[in-house]
């Protein structure tokens, strides 16, 4: 997918500018100056007006991060399901590095976050695009081990 | 109580979510019979008849919203708010992930009665799945000549398209979410103009949430009569009720508008683990008022909740047993807003991160004679001092914890209520 498949299809050539951002996250690993500066030539913006609306979300990232980003939801209901905060702790201790930090080797990233949608089934966590329900600790080892051996 | 469920009838059936399970469960028969028998005027009147109210918080009705959209011909929007976000919220991801198709049909009836023929799906960036729920089935529509060009022969034609959020809970805000569907800093507008004067690129723009889109096939199908004796007699139709938290059985649950909570939380919910009790019920997302224990007759509609001193909100009702710390759901209540607090205005921006402080500190068991009043004190100055409802919504998750559950506020406010991080 590149940037120009979704120019021309909106109302608002501007429009474009949030999946614009996710086309040069994919490709550039996160948002470098660089990046930004190719977003706004591809569509016609200042590199400010781009960097000023990519820094208001959430997804998108101003810095690298590990192949892997593991995100662990620390809201009340996942709290309350007893899940969350032991998740946390778990993977923890299995990655040795605490939230917002990513290891050495540069394979996963650990991030707490405010929601996953998945109330009724925490403890939850996602690992980049995939979604895990009910975990179990076994379960966690389990995909841990499988994304080293994917490396 | 038995309920057929309505907007959750194919979701258990194999592959749900594409367009030949729902064509052989009734699909796209409403959208056929809009064109052919139905102005757009007895449209709007039909969904007004069936007393319909938005489902993705604010409870606005419907019918009503539509008849806001100027009969001019100028340039329309619809937009289909999947941005799923209310903390214990989860029942658009289920809409969504097993049933795009209704949401996609009662998306053109929507835009073929207020004359708009150019629709918007925002969905919420995380919902990998869900996003490819909606492309798949949207192309699929594009097949069948659902959507695209004079669609079933009538002269009516709409596009759609998916536009992905970025993580930002204030984009589910109807005019955050335009800001952000034209490429800026989803950060709300000032109303009025609402956005069926000024909205998408300052034109009359509809915007509904999911679940609202879902209950207008049944509604056109079935008739406004059908549909208005489901529920109570202002509250009608069926409710996705999100049930998390201390229940043995979580999960997203439809029964009509009215149901008891209590009924929600034993018979659906299977109880409280450990025979215990329940101590409190936020009854509708983290931004609705809590109700205590002794509140669980309460009918779950909108009239009634108001009535109890709560909201409807998004249905979703998370559960806390008698253990639990209400210091600590304040503090979790309040980081949610601190974190997705958009920064456009000072008393939410800084008012929520110096109201987490302190709950943080009463949590940390280092609270101080007076924290409470300063605590009342900053919320007085957020409450209805912000541009748009984000802090309000603050204020009414958190200060209703604080006054149903004074004592243990007061408790913290001498050093003794820490709790676990």
């Amino acid at each position: 997918m590149s940037v120009g498949v979704f120019a021309g299809q909106d109302p608002a050539k501007r429009a474009m500018v949030l999946t614009a951002l996710y086309v040069a996250q994919e490709q550039y690993g996160y948002l470098s100056a660089e990046a930004i500066q190719r977003v706004a030539q591809r569509l016609g913006m200042a590199a400010g007006e781009v960097y000023e609306t990519a820094t208001f979300y959430s997804m998108y990232r101003e810095e690298p991060v590990g192949r892997y980003v593991i995100q662990v939801c620390e809201g009340l209901s996942c709290h309350l399901a007893d899940g969350a905060e032991r998740l946390i702790g778990y993977l923890q201790d299995k990655l040795g590095i605490a939230p917002g930090e990513t290891t050495a080797d540069g394979l996963f990233s650990l991030q707490a976050v405010q929601c996953l949608a998945a109330c009724g089934s925490s403890p939850a966590m996602r690992v980049n695009d995939t979604l895990y329900e009910n975990l179990t600790f076994d379960r966690v080892d389990m995909i841990l081990d499988e994304l080293r051996r994917g490396r | 109580m038995m309920f057929e469920p309505i907007l959750l009838k194919r979701a258990t059936l194999p592959r749900s979510e594409t367009m030949d399970v729902y064509l052989a469960n009734g699909g796209y028969q409403a959208l056929a019979k809009a064109l052919r028998q139905h102005s757009p005027a007895e449209l709007i009147d039909m969904v007004k008849k069936s007393a319909l109210r938005g489902r993705g918080g604010a409870g606005f009705p419907a019918g009503l919203k539509w008849g806001f959209m100027p009969t001019a011909n100028v340039p329309k929007y619809v937009c289909v708010n999947t941005d799923e976000g209310e903390p214990g919220t989860f029942k658009d991801r289920e809409l969504i992930e097993k049933d795009p198709h209704q949401i996609i049909e009662g998306a053109i009836i929507a835009a073929y009665a207020v004359g708009a023929n150019r629709a918007f799906v925002y969905i919420r960036g995380e919902f990998f799945l869900g996003i490819k729920r909606w492309i798949k089935a949207i192309a699929e529509a594009y097949e069948r000549g659902y959507l695209g060009k004079n669609i079933l022969g009538s002269g009516f034609s709409i596009d759609l398209t998916v536009h992905r959020g970025a993580g930002a809970y204030i984009c589910g805000e109807e005019t955050a979410m335009i800001e952000s569907l034209e490429g800026r800093r989803g950060e709300p507008r000032l109303k009025p103009p609402y956005p069926a004067q000024a909205g998408y690129l300052h034109q009359p723009t509809l915007v509904h949430n999911v679940e609202t889109l879902a209950n207008v096939p049944p509604i056109v199908l079935n008739g406004p009569e059908w549909y208005a004796a489901i529920g109570t007699p202002r509250s009608t139709g069926p409710k996705l009720f999100c049930i998390s938290g201390h229940v043995f059985r979580r999960g997203v649950y439809e029964l009509p508008l009215g149901v008891p909570l209590k009924e929600i939380i034993y018979e659906y919910g299977g109880g409280v683990p450990g025979g215990k009790k329940v101590k409190a019920v936020i009854p509708g997302g983290a931004s609705t008022p809590v109700l205590t224990g002794d509140q669980l007759d309460v009918a779950m509609d909108f009239e009634s909740l108001a009535a109890a001193g709560s909201a409807l909100g998004t249905g979703a009702i998370i559960v806390m047993d008698e253990d639990t710390s209400m210091v600590d759901v304040a503090r979790r209540t309040a980081r949610f807003f601190a974190h997705e607090s958009c920064g456009r205005c000072t008393p939410c921006r800084v008012g929520s991160v110096r109201v987490l402080q302190a709950l943080e500190k009463l949590c940390a068991g280092e609270g101080t004679p007076g924290d409470v009043g300063r605590l009342h004190s900053l919320l007085t100055g957020i409450a209805g001092q912000t541009f748009c409802p984000m802090g309000d919504a603050l204020v009414s998750g958190v200060r209703p914890i604080l006054t149903r559950f004074a004592d243990e506020f007061e408790r913290a406010a001498k050093g003794n209520a820490a709790v676990a991080a």
